[in-house]
């Protein structure tokens, strides 16, 4: 097997180790460790521009027209004029909040890191099969990134018809300014994040596939390592689709072309594009961005059964099941992309077909939920921070979840399609349930990356102020919808006109939310504070703190290149012997032998 | 000043908190605890916060339902509307007992089963049954929630019945026209490229393709004034701008051979379709009737918007290139629903909910429906051509029979394209008499007033 090859050939040389130089540990580092950091240093960052744009229009949202000085600070006169924000800025602050927050966030920051950092130590790996492509995906990242980020300065402001991005408004500067310079830029920001995110794929699909341990069988990976791969193949699959959308729009944007464009007058420019259809573009975007979802999920999800798992101290409920409902929903993500098209002008057919597929999704997604349940039922359950986010994670699924059978109904969906229901069912399904993940990752594996341990107090303060603002603030914004507010709205004062109380009623239910976000907002600096503190100053980590089975628990605190300073451990058992009647400790990690007359699971 | 007052808390505030973790990690150095060891005392706090938690989550959600749960919108408007409103409360139903059962089960075990002293937690992998129970029971809510939904899916989506009055939206950055498809029940045809001053809905007729070609090849900015701007060597022109215009000059020698190819192929025998259409003007209240089914018919100007009409559960994209169409009856007049709502001020509304511009949530339309009756006058005064038909109804409503002034006068005031496309005139002349322009301030449901009575 090539496996056991590579593995010879790197204890071969797995001994020796040099000091390596700034540059190379630091910036150009082709270790997965540290490329796993350097994803979670930049997508921290990102989150926190992407949840400071949402502040302010959260701002807006709840005192439309008051004046602010946090705004004026942040936006100045021009965008910001006597502290109100103006419209254009506010379309601009909702697109690139959605972009960061779905892409850089919790795509490049939540695959990027764990991946990076756990198929190898989880594996039995000495490294990624290629370090190199490794760096190279983690540059382009923080090249869109920056990409992205410049795009907020420009004169005529970033992109501003949405995360989404719809021609024929994201082609024709004319029809809004956003569309122009800033529109050029989110194109190749997201060109070359596309090309990271494949480097990033290719990468963990090739080192699952080829660099396991011996005895690492396929059925005794950690349900982390079969998130990560499955999240790995939907990407490799479906971010080509919107490379092709991409390269497309700006075709019709530079090249006169008519991909996207037909039969337009904008102001009162006669167009001449003919024959193309806006269509094309959705059907070409949601390829991608419903798998996307699950992209941006999946890898939440194997970090909480890990969590759970390791600390309800018993073995995750139904491992094969597990195994086959994330392949279920892998499978399934690709052929539900209709369902965000089913008010568009798309053939109705197609659309009862898409309900057909969507709903099925919930039937793994329910057999997931009721196993993590069932894990936690008479468990010696541990509230380390990570766990806490683990159970929050379980919850907002849940809760996110259920609304999507609404959403996924078209004859439901028709009365509350791009109303603040469906923002408020993403934000919990999709945005929540994967930064818990998340949060639940950093706080577990901090040690891991670091060698040090982060505060638990803080971790605690952290996790109920985050839990209560996430809910104070989605929950509200599902009535919201519910009384009818389309999204993407700068001001509700149409609601004036035609229905007094609706407006009233919105206007008490938007500082509520408000109110919570600024408090979810502020409770992320408990975070940060302890993150930071603690890379420097936290207490120093002992090997295996959570007394947890996985690999990466056997290899030494100090980093080393290589990670482990012998020989790679083999593994002999799956993941999850915890609390295995006969054992003597409560967990059994997977490199121990089986014991004479035990059984494997 | 205030800014740096701001930054010096915030610079204070990062400090206390370093000081407070400082001392706290002495302690426990001094105590020998160690931050990967959970006292018991910890875990039950946080597991009785969870449980906590479940209860303001919980009473939260009920106290949402109760303030704000079912009454944003009001009861659905439209026939089909009514059925979306009974297959979302079923649904909401069964997700609600889900939310609270399986939201229940989690907090619940993760308080119950709290690490205790002594107690080993149970070993237990796998239950075949179990997984198959919670694999089966959602598959089939699963397949019935699929069932209703697709059934009310087709009823909304199957073509409209014959008697379906069809009514053409038409949208635009900000705002919606109207175009009521006139005596034969058929909308004329169109084409963007003829479009206008003249003829906003770009409307195809012999009279309006001749009328875009002229207007293309003598027009203020047409082909002609182009070609002897660019050739007067008298006017510097900065050389941008001559790209420019050079540019705009090549589109519209390409777009008038469109435009002259149209006008050989086109059947004039058609242009009555489109002769007899009520054309309003944009941002004129939609009327409708109640218990009359409507098939609409939605076009995009320029960019993707969004028909949203939230009191009828009715919503459709339109889509630039492409018509896009949904039906339904509305089952509940104007006047009915301010009582319903006891909110005289209340009014049906169109709304734009597709991200469009800045201006977006600004595009809307109001929308009022009248009995039949009210509705049958508003509709001829609109639409009458003075036909033998029309005679008979305008006949009907004056119970009799209508005298040649009276005819005239109602011919004049009708919104017929014939009467309204008037080449060379904006067509924002107002009609002689009557106006079925904006609904009054004042809350009136429509203005009838002026409408001959019986």
């Amino acid at each position: 097997m090539a496996a056991h090859e590579a593995h010879a050939h790197h204890d071969a040389h797995g001994h020796h180790h040099h000091e390596e130089g700034f540059i190379s540990k630091y910036v150009f580092s082709q270790d997965h460790k540290m490329i796993g950091k350097q994803f979670l240093m930049t997508a921290v960052f990102m989150g926190i521009v992407a949840m400071l744009l949402s502040i302010m229009f959260r701002i807006q949202l709840a005192w439309p027209g008051e004046g602010s000085d946090f705004l004026s600070f942040f936006l100045g006169d021009k965008w910001a004029p006597k502290g109100v924000l103006s419209e254009s800025m506010y379309l601009g602050l909702v697109t690139i909040h959605g972009t960061i927050m779905v892409f850089f966030l919790l795509t490049g920051g939540l695959s990027g890191t764990f991946s990076n950092l756990l198929i190898p130590l989880q594996l039995g790996a000495r490294d990624m099969a290629s370090g190199f492509l490794n760096m190279i995906s983690y540059w382009l990242f923080l090249l869109s990134s920056v990409i992205m980020l410049c795009s907020l300065f420009i004169e005529t402001g970033p992109a501003s018809s949405g995360w989404t991005v719809y021609p024929p408004l994201s082609a024709l500067p004319q029809a809004i300014e956003g569309s122009g310079q800033g529109m050029t830029m989110w194109l190749a920001s997201m060109s070359i994040f596309i090309a990271s995110s494949l480097l990033g794929s290719l990468n963990y699909i090739v080192t699952i596939f080829n660099l396991r341990t011996k005895g690492m069988k396929m059925t005794r990976m950690p349900l982390t390592i079969w998130a990560f791969f499955v999240t790995a193949v939907l990407g490799v699959l479906s971010f080509p689709v919107l490379l092709s959308a991409a390269l497309l729009l700006m075709m019709d944007r530079l090249a006169g072309t008519s991909f996207y464009l037909s039969d337009i007058i904008v102001g009162s420019e006669m167009l001449e594009n003919h024959g193309g259809s806006p269509l094309l573009y959705q059907h070409l975007f949601w390829f991608l961005g419903h798998p996307e979802v699950y992209i941006v999920l999946l890898p939440a999800l194997g970090l909480s059964s890990e969590i759970i798992s390791t600390n309800s101290r018993k073995p995750i409920f139904g491992y094969r099941a597990m195994i086959g409902s994330i392949l279920a929903i892998g499978f399934l993500s690709f052929i539900v992309w209709g369902h965000h098209m089913f008010i568009t002008g798309m053939n109705p057919f197609i659309g009862s077909v898409f309900v057909f597929t969507t709903l099925l999704i919930a039937i793994p997604s329910a057999v997931k939920v009721f196993n993590y349940i069932t894990t936690i039922w008479r468990g010696s359950n541990i509230y380390t921070p990570a766990m806490l986010f683990s159970i929050g994670l379980v919850s907002t699924f849940i809760t996110g979840g259920v609304t999507g059978i609404i959403l996924a109904d078209s004859a439901l969906d028709i009365a509350v399609h791009d109303t603040y229901f469906v923002v408020a069912h993403f934000h919990i399904v999709m945005g929540m349930s994967a930064v818990f993940g998340m949060f639940a990752g950093v706080y577990h594996w901090f040690p891991k990356m670091y060698g040090r341990m982060l505060n638990t107090r803080l971790g605690y303060a952290h996790f109920w102020i985050t839990i209560v603002g996430a809910y104070g603030v989605f929950f509200p914004m599902h009535f919201v919808g519910l009384a009818g507010a389309p999204r993407r709205y700068y001001d509700y004062s149409v609601y004036n006109e035609f229905n007094t109380e609706s407006f009233d009623m919105m206007l008490d239910l938007n500082v509520i939310i408000t109110f919570f976000a600024i408090l979810a907002a502020l409770g992320q600096l408990l975070f940060l504070f302890n993150f930071f503190y603690s890379i420097f100053r936290g207490p120093k980590a002992i090997q295996n703190p959570w007394k947890s089975n996985t690999l990466e628990w056997t290899t030494p605190v100090e980093h080393i290149h290589g990670n482990w300073p012998g020989a790679i451990p083999e593994v002999h058992r799956w993941p999850y012997d915890y609390s295995k009647p006969g054992a003597e400790d409560d967990f059994i990690p997977q490199n121990v032998p089986l014991m004479e007359g035990e059984e494997e699971h | 000043m205030s800014r740096l007052i701001v930054l010096i808390v915030i610079v204070l505030g990062v400090l206390a908190i370093a000081q407070l973790v400082r001392l706290y990690e002495l302690s426990s150095k001094l105590r020998d605890r160690r931050e990967e060891d959970i006292t018991n005392r910890d875990n039950k706090l946080n597991a009785g916060l969870l449980l906590a938690f479940m209860v303001f989550m919980f009473g939260g959600f009920i106290w949402l339902m109760l303030a704000y749960g079912w009454t944003g919108r009001g009861d659905a408007a439209s026939v089909s509307g009514a059925q979306t409103d009974w297959l979302l409360n079923l649904n909401f139903w069964i997700i609600i007992i889900v939310f609270f059962l399986t939201n229940g089960l989690l907090f619940g075990f993760a308080f119950k089963y709290v690490r205790k002293p002594g107690v080993k937690a149970y070993y237990f992998p796998h239950d075949n049954r179990l997984e198959l129970i919670w694999t089966v029971v959602p598959a089939i809510v699963l397949a019935i929630i699929i069932i209703l939904g697709l059934k009310s899916w087709n009823e909304q989506t199957d073509e409209p019945g014959k008697e379906a009055i069809r009514v053409e939206l038409f949208s635009k950055q900000f705002g919606w026209t109207v175009r009521m498809s006139g005596e034969d029940n058929t909308l004329g045809f169109f084409d963007y490229k003829l479009t206008n001053e003249n003829n906003p809905l770009a409307l195809m007729t012999a009279a309006t393709i001749q009328n875009a070609i002229d207007s293309m090849e003598n027009g203020m900015s047409g082909i002609k004034a182009l070609e002897r701007k660019l050739n007067d060597r008298t006017i510097m022109l900065i050389p941008e701008e001559r790209d420019l215009m050079v540019t705009d000059l090549d589109r519209k020698e390409r777009l008038i051979r469109l435009l002259y190819q149209m006008k050989v192929r086109h059947n004039s025998k058609l242009d009555v379709q489109a002769m007899d259409d009520v054309t309003f003007t944009e941002g004129d209240t939609l009327y409708l009737c109640k218990n009359q089914e409507y098939e609409f018919n939605f076009r995009a100007k320029d960019v993707i918007h969004s028909a949203y009409f939230p009191h009828f559960r009715a919503q459709m994209n339109t889509v630039p290139g492409q018509t896009t169409r949904f039906k339904f009856t509305p089952s509940v007049t104007t006047d009915e629903m301010r009582d319903k709502m006891n909110n005289q001020k209340f009014n049906y509304i169109l709304m734009c909910n597709k991200i469009c511009g800045t201006s977006h949530y600004k595009m809307k339309l109001m929308v009022v429906v009248l009995e039949p009756k009210d509705y049958e006058v508003w509709s001829l005064k609109t639409s009458y051509t003075d036909s033998k038909a029309h005679q008979k109804r305008l006949a009907k409503i004056l119970k009799r029979t209508p005298t040649p002034k009276e005819r005239e006068d109602w011919l004049k005031a009708s919104k017929t394209f014939k009467n309204v496309y008037q080449v060379g005139k904006p067509v924002e002349a107002p009609a002689a008499a009557g106006t079925t322009d904006s609904i009054p301030a004042d809350g009136a449901a429509m203005p009838i007033d002026s409408l001959p009575k019986a």
